[in-house]
């Protein structure tokens, strides 16, 4: 399934970035790129979210 | 069960913690993180007079360095001086005041639990009544009266609850700081303050020194820039030779509620303190004193619902008018001079800067004396329809 980004949301603050277990999130110019093959579901990146940017459905 | 359940243990989960606890009532703190106050989520500057007003003072292990004064720079160059020749203020070291924030409600008598997180709020007949979660992963459920959410700016507590305290991304400013060590500065008590739309757009720079050597220097900036804050931080460490050669010993990223006061902080059995409840100076974007504040509020009425034996939202109802009475309306005036700052240019920043003094400045901050700012807005031909804001 992997992490979903919403653009409207993002306040592009990289927090969860630093959060993810994984390395699976960067963060660029363009926003919050999600590397879903590395992305294992953790919700580690949405928990952190302060503003509810990143969403993990779980399988 | 418990009389009271608090969800977040930073300043005003473990604030009105303590201040139950020391009624006589039976609480239960719980962090979800491993350790309470890492990683940490601030600048970590507070002043004395905030701590006098708490009625509490850390000991001096909290606190990393004095600060008797700021230096403020507009983008020319130009920086007014506050200076009080005499410490009104310290950077704390979060880690160790949290905890021992902390420490004070278990000794109160509070059970205090890291590696708990809350999953889900129980309701009974539409009213709250207590919470599942897990405990280093093995769950449980605990049952209590009240309920306050003091779970920071992404606050899930809140809205399982019922309430919704969701962060607009227009008034979310989004942070990043890097605690340095290796870097100058002219004087370590004072913390140093940059503004302008190239540096920090509705925003600034700061560093807040934690030594002769060591600082936080951090970035807070519009949240629906679409430049990453970290950039414009990185831009500002590169081009400064004070800083440009610092080893970075930690770094932190976050949002910070600027704005969206809630004028209704409490359902039937539940209320909600500190960030989740946007609890922040619009301005400066500090939360520490705010948070703490709101806390013993909630704490002392919630103790006076528990004694008379009814926690509905009426009689609760007098905590958001406290709240708003002593600190919501001067932070709401704060919040208008952020609006008018925002709409600022960097020649806008300057004039100020040439016109206002260090005393005006920290007046502003504390949300008075705003018409001094109005008389000058009202010479700015781009600003001049903001007047009206300020007055």
């Amino acid at each position: 399934m992997a992490a979903k980004w919403n653009k409207a949301k993002c306040i592009r603050c990289g927090g969860c970035v630093g959060v993810c277990p994984k390395s699976a999130l960067d963060l660029k110019e363009s926003g919050i790129e999600v590397n879903e093959a590395e992305c294992i579901d953790c919700g580690a990146c949405a928990k952190f979210c302060p503003v509810g940017a990143l969403k993990v459905e779980k399988k | 069960m418990k009389d009271v359940i608090i969800v977040g243990a930073g300043p005003g989960g473990a604030s009105a913690a303590r201040v139950l606890a020391k009624k006589g009532y039976s609480v239960a703190l719980y962090e979800k993180r491993q350790e309470i106050g890492a990683p940490k989520r601030c600048a970590e500057g507070v002043s004395i007079d905030d701590f006098k007003r708490l009625g509490i003072m850390p000991p001096d292990n909290c606190l990393r360095q004095e600060i008797d004064g700021a230096l403020v720079y507009a983008p020319s160059g130009k920086f007014l001086t506050m200076d009080f020749s005499k410490t009104v203020g310290y950077v704390l070291e979060r880690k160790v005041f949290d905890k021992w924030l902390c420490e004070e409600a278990a000794r109160a008598g509070a059970k205090v639990q890291a590696k708990t997180e809350i999953t889900e709020v129980i309701k009974e007949n539409g009213k709250i009544c207590g919470v599942r979660g897990t405990f280093m992963n093995e769950p449980f459920e605990e049952r209590c009266k009240v309920l306050i959410a003091a779970d920071g700016i992404e606050t899930k507590i809140a809205r399982m609850a019922g309430l919704n305290t969701r962060c607009d991304p227009m008034v979310t400013d989004s942070g990043v700081q890097f605690e340095m060590v290796g870097i100058k500065m002219s004087d370590p008590k004072k913390l140093q303050i940059f503004v302008g739309n190239k540096i920090a757009p509705r925003g600034y720079v700061w560093i807040f020194p934690k030594g002769k050597d060591v600082a936080n220097v951090g970035i807070g900036i519009v949240g629906k820039s679409d430049v990453p804050a970290v950039n414009y931080l990185r831009r500002f460490i590169e081009a400064s030779p004070e800083l440009k050669d610092g080893s970075i010993l930690e770094v932190n990223a976050g949002g910070i509620p600027v704005g969206g006061l809630l004028k209704k902080m409490t359902l039937d059995n539940f209320l909600v303190v500190g960030d989740a409840a946007h609890q922040v100076s619009p301005i400066h974007g500090g939360g520490i004193f705010e948070a703490q504040y709101a806390g013993i509020i909630a704490g002392e009425v919630v103790a006076d619902a528990l004694a008379n034996g009814d926690t509905s939202e009426k009689a609760l109802e007098p905590y958001n008018k406290r709240w708003w009475q002593d600190r919501g309306d001067i932070l709401h005036r704060v919040e208008k001079l952020r609006e008018v700052m925002e709409k600022m240019s960097d020649d806008d920043f300057n004039f100020f800067a040439d016109n206002l003094t260090a005393e005006n400045l920290a007046d502003l901050c504390a949300g008075s004396n705003l018409k001094i700012m109005a008389k000058l807005v009202i010479k700015r031909p781009n600003l001049m329809k903001f007047a009206g804001m300020l007055i």
